[in-house]
């Protein structure tokens, strides 16, 4: 017998499969993360954060991420500050964040946020590849990541990142952010320097680029939004996907870069 | 700053949609379909904050579709732009409300005869003739005004989306570049290039 069950959903006496849904809601229900138990969390977070209120908590800001799809990949570049206001906070933080051995995501916003429900998309993603004995695609893996922060819109999660992948469709690139909003898109660049960034990307993109010319093009948009914005600086990260999985290319101090870049003679423009 | 608008026919309608997607003073996409189709038939066109627009249209999209597989047949354009209606003036009145504009296209497929309604986000449901959604409303309802007619041809009525979109062009602040160009008539919904 077909099983019809969708068209009386009042009835559904097996127990079995009661409990198998149960424990599957249990494990990939929208997020039940403790919330303060304050009448409005959001300004509970204001008045925690808040320069003004001597810094109880600082919030680790300030980035410029990038990723964009070309002929032989997915190419994800990052830079690895965190300021709190205007101290640097750090200058070695990882914001590549690797999911699984197919997936990357990148950090922009708050640090805690995104390596917190970017490691709880992974715990997600796992599950899925369990259940379904085959790789979670990167449009459901950043539907996933979207659906668990649009749960807490409005409560002061800050978050903007890419998630970047190999499935059947060939690259994959999505923005997701903490409004809730998932773009697919070919390229895109995060954070505050990501302006800087959009600037050498846009200008020096093409699709057939080779490899080599494409990792040259992030590190270099990289580069360029150190220089102009204060917030991003200290170590470029540079990541490819490939059909195969991703690999790490290369880690460069800005410093390097900038003399490099500076020794160069400027690129002809006709 | 986005912009819905809809037109409709003697035996269609015909909508567009911009395919800017915004974040802060960034053009994060200029390919972004801000539509979903609720059925063969009915095309709900949404815009509004981040993800709420999106979440929220899915929503109805997935329900409008269940309710489809439950009778066997599909939802009318009336019906579908009632039940939405009825989730959004639920929701406004919980704590956190969708901020999302509607324009719902659609068109009987036996009878063919179009309709088009619009709605915003405090779930006033209107059936008009011709709606813009966004600041588009301040720029293109007198162009509209002056020149609609109800038993307009594809023809006329691709000529009058051409002269707003013109208009905003011209006029509006922001450059959309692209539009989204769709028709709905009794035997679906495609999607169509203006020139």
């Amino acid at each position: 017998m077909i099983n019809l069950d969708f068209l009386n959903p009042a009835e559904n006496n097996n127990v079995l499969e009661q409990e198998e849904a149960n424990e599957y809601m249990e494990n990939l229900s929208v997020p039940t993360f403790e919330i303060p138990l304050v009448h409005n969390p959001v300004e509970f977070l204001k008045h925690q954060t808040h320069a003004a209120e001597q810094c109880r908590l600082s919030i680790v800001h300030g980035t410029t991420t990038l990723a964009f799809k070309f002929k032989h990949g997915v190419i994800v570049c990052v830079d690895s500050r965190a300021t709190s206001g205007t101290y640097i906070a750090s200058q070695t933080v990882k914001k590549v964040i690797e999911i699984n051995p197919y997936l990357l995501g990148t950090m922009a916003g708050g640090a805690a946020d995104c390596s917190y429900w970017e490691r709880e998309l992974g715990r997600r993603c796992r599950l899925y590849e369990l259940r379904n004995k085959e790789r979670i695609s990167v449009a459901a893996a950043s539907k996933l990541l979207c659906n668990m922060v649009y749960a807490y819109k409005g409560m002061g999660l800050s978050m903007g990142t890419m998630v970047c992948g190999w499935d059947k469709k060939g690259p994959g690139l999505y923005y997701v952010d903490n409004d809730g909003t998932r773009l697919e898109g070919d390229l895109f660049s995060v954070g505050s320097g990501s302006t800087f960034a959009y600037g050498i990307l846009d200008s020096g993109f093409k699709y057939d680029m080779t490899p080599e010319e494409a990792y040259d093009l992030g590190r270099r948009a990289i580069y360029h939004a150190t220089f102009r914005d204060s917030a991003s600086g200290g170590i470029v990260s540079c990541y490819h996907v490939k059909q195969d999985g991703w690999t790490l290319i290369s880690r460069t101090n800005v410093k390097e870069l900038h003399y490099k870049y500076q020794d160069e003679p400027k690129a002809p423009l006709v | 700053m986005e912009v819905l608008l809809g037109i409709q026919g003697k035996d269609f309608v015909l909508v567009a949609s911009d395919a800017l997607a915004i974040t802060s003073i960034v053009a994060m996409k200029r390919n972004h379909n801000k539509t979903r189709k609720l059925n063969d038939n009915v095309l709900l066109m949404f815009s509004g904050e981040g993800g709420d627009s999106v979440q929220f249209c899915e929503f109805i999209q997935r329900n409008v579709q269940l309710n489809g597989i439950r009778r066997g047949y599909p939802l009318s354009t009336k019906a579908a732009a009632n039940f939405t209606r009825v989730e959004l003036a639920e929701s406004l009145r919980s704590r956190h409300p969708y901020q999302v504009n509607l324009l719902i296209a659609g068109c009987d497929p036996d009878t063919g005869v179009p309709e088009l309604y619009w709605m915003d986000y405090l779930a006033s449901l209107k059936k008009l003739p011709f709606a813009v959604q966004g600041y588009g409303q301040y720029f293109c309802n007198s162009t509209m005004d002056r020149y609609y007619r109800p038993d307009m041809n594809l023809e006329e009525a691709k000529a009058l989306m051409k002269k707003c979109i013109n208009e905003l062009k011209v006029r509006f602040i922001i450059n959309f570049s692209d539009f989204v160009f769709q028709v709905v008539d009794k035997d679906g919904i495609k999607e169509i290039k203006l020139e």
